[in-house]
């Protein structure tokens, strides 16, 4: 799938729009955002509460539908995807990473990263293998048989990292994945998500704190539903005591 | 579309989800536990009753056939006055010449008269005439002497048959064949025992001293106008609708009644008694399936209750199952397998439970259940009623759970 559109970007968000209606009340929660993401990037999405970050975010994993503007993934238009195809998506194509790590309690380790394949396409022959390769990958091959209260936050959410992408995601998306976790902790998993970006996976990390966003090679910054800006880390760093995105820069992390 | 390894997951997290809510899942299940445990139970003692009275009409036979004296329906009591409709000799003859599918007939008339042997005298024993074949049409033979031949009739000897109660009350020795006694003042010799073992039909025990001898003979110490009943056998019992309309037509055509007259007499056959008997279980059966019917109503809304409850506790994990890839369907199947898993649980309980109470039954003294059995249909009926339940209410909450949008459901607290 990936071949046959290799000359696509990853991600082509064209024009896209969602409006809530909540109560009488219209939310213009995306106002025509444009995006291009290709293969292999780690970008981090920036942008206060209320800018459309986690609106975008949703679209990008195919957790819901735009109202305009479409959606390329590989090539394909998301945006027209019924539930059960949107689904099928986000088994095959989408990692997600959450801010509390969504393990399953009575659950061990393995159980829990063997999920996906629960709801995939037949493949599921060799899944111990497989659940165990991407245990190997997140350094947690001694904890398998773990249930989540057994384990310590950073495993905790290596453990959501290795289910995220035991079924070779074409996007590896986490929201605040850093959220819950010390800066010590926090520091190990950027360097597990910079690891992954190295082998090749493309990750896009939703974040509000600069000292994440230093770990990606580019950082989009969204306002009111549009881009603000799309710079790589150094320009935006650079760009940081600019009056626009001032508000947003106190703690910055030194560039990595 | 859904791989084997879902199916697999998807029942064991419906058992371990039991597993970890065991009071609660108890609690849920206890309307299903109830209703099929009472029903199980009723239906063993419906069972058990069936069976014995079923041994009972075997025990009559169940090919055996009665006729008697009958008045027509709504007639003019002066039209058919008694003497004119009761049976005769001719008639009870005529039937066992006439009639193929009548294996053996026998009339019998009951008078009831002194007995005397020689050191005691009973008044009022009930004394029976009887054709040789009565020992086929009653199952019961001689245990010492001879049995009635047809000669006996013929020649209206002066014979008779007794009973062991007989020759205890009458203080005659225990070998009292070829010993003489008194009925009704007239000689009789005793020609052989015939056996206690009396047809107890439904408890009624009829046995005391019997006394029995040739009809003929009998018809002879009678008033003009006796009372007559026949009893006899048909060839087989699937012959009995058959058997009975040659009865009739023999019958009809000795009294003179054309077609479209009024019928003066009956013609019974056991078998219709236990159709009727079968009809009336059924119906028990029946209304014992609407019992089963309203408490697993009642049961299946406790298990919707519950549904409802672990869709909402466990809106976090169904947004993440949507997140990894979990179709609305495969979300639906799940809850209402746990659903149907949770009903299952609970008509197996209450089939232990119906199965205990069974066994009870049939250890109450005098209750005569000792047969009361769970038969294997009403235990596939109980699981196949108790999934449909699991299916039926546990839709709501399934389709529910399955149209939570993954976002929501992820935000939930």
């Amino acid at each position: 799938m990936v071949d046959a559109h290799a000359d696509w970007p990853l991600i082509q968000v064209i024009g896209l729009t969602k409006i809530y209606r909540v109560g009488v009340e219209t939310i213009h929660a995306l106002r025509g955002l444009d995006l291009s993401i290709g293969r292999n990037e780690m970008v981090a999405i920036m942008g206060s509460s209320g800018s459309g970050k986690s609106t975008l975010m949703n679209m990008l994993g195919c957790l819901d539908r735009p109202t305009g503007g479409s959606y390329l993934m590989n090539g394909r238009d998301v945006s027209k995807m019924d539930a059960n195809e949107l689904a099928q998506v986000r088994n095959e194509e989408i990692g997600f990473v959450f801010q509390s790590f969504e393990l399953l309690p009575r659950q061990t380790a393995l159980e829990n990263v063997e999920l996906p394949l629960i709801y995939a396409r037949g493949g599921w022959r060799g899944r111990k293998q497989r659940a165990l390769a991407a245990l190997d990958r997140v350094g947690l091959l001694d904890r398998v048989e773990h249930r989540p209260n057994q384990l310590s936050g950073g495993q905790r959410q290596r453990v959501a990292i290795a289910r995220a992408i035991l079924n070779k995601p074409s996007i590896l998306l986490a929201d605040e994945p850093t959220g819950n976790l010390d800066s010590a902790t926090t520091t190990e998993i950027l360097a597990l998500f910079r690891q992954l970006h190295l082998e090749g996976q493309t990750v896009i990390i939703v974040t509000h704190e600069n000292e994440v966003a230093a770990h990606c090679q580019r950082v989009v910054r969204l306002r009111d539903g549009r881009v603000l800006s799309d710079l790589s880390i150094e320009q935006d760093i650079a760009g940081r005591h600019l009056p626009t995105t001032a508000a947003s820069s106190s703690g910055a992390a030194p560039p990595c | 579309m859904l791989n084997p390894l879902f199916w697999v997951q998807a029942i064991t997290l419906a058992f371990s989800q039991i597993w970890a809510n065991k009071s609660r899942a108890f609690l849920t299940a206890l309307g299903i536990i109830v209703g099929v445990a009472s029903t199980t139970a009723v239906i063993a003692a419906l069972t058990g009753l069936k069976a014995k009275v079923l041994t009972e009409f075997e025990s009559v036979g169940a090919s055996k056939f009665f006729v008697f004296p009958d008045r027509p329906e709504n007639a003019p009591r002066n039209m058919y006055p008694w003497e004119k409709i009761l049976l005769k000799p001719a008639e009870a003859k005529a039937i066992r010449d006439e009639c193929t599918l009548v294996k053996a007939i026998t009339p019998i008339t009951e008078v009831g008269l002194d007995v005397e042997s020689e050191g005691k005298r009973i008044e009022g024993i009930t004394v029976s005439g009887i054709w040789s074949d009565w020992h086929v049409v009653q199952n019961r033979f001689v245990q010492d002497g001879r049995p009635f031949s047809q000669i006996d009739d013929e020649s209206e000897r002066q014979v008779c048959l007794i009973n062991e109660d007989a020759i205890r009350e009458l203080d005659l020795p225990a070998n009292a064949t070829g010993e003489a006694i008194l009925i009704g003042g007239r000689r009789f010799m005793i020609a052989g025992v015939v056996e206690t073992t009396q047809a107890r039909f439904f408890g009624m025990n009829t046995s005391s001293a019997e006394v029995f001898i040739p009809f003929s003979v009998a018809v002879k110490m009678q008033d003009r106008n006796f009372f007559m009943r026949i009893e006899g056998l048909f060839t087989s019992p699937d012959v009995a609708e058959d058997a009975e309309e040659e009865v009739r037509f023999v019958l009809r055509r000795m009294r003179g009644l054309s077609p479209g007259d009024p019928q003066t007499f009956q013609v019974a056959a056991i078998d219709k008694f236990i159709a009727q008997f079968k009809t009336l279980a059924a119906g028990i059966t029946a209304i014992a399936g609407g019992i089963v019917g309203i408490s697993l109503l009642v049961g299946g809304i406790g298990i919707m209750n519950i549904m409802l409850v672990s869709v909402s506790e466990r809106t976090r994990e169904i947004g993440l199952r949507k997140a990894v890839g979990a179709t609305p369907m495969a979300i639906l199947l799940q809850f209402l397998l746990e659903a149907v898993t949770l009903c299952l649980v609970g008509g197996f309980i209450g089939i232990a439970f119906g199965r205990l109470a069974a066994l009870g039954l049939t250890l109450i003294p005098g209750a005569q259940l000792e047969q009361a059995d769970v038969p294997f249909w009403a235990v596939a009926l109980s699981f196949v009623f108790s999934a449909m339940t699991g299916i039926v209410f546990g839709m709501f909450p399934a389709i529910k759970a399955a149209r939570l949008d993954p976002i929501e459901a992820l935000r939930h607290e």
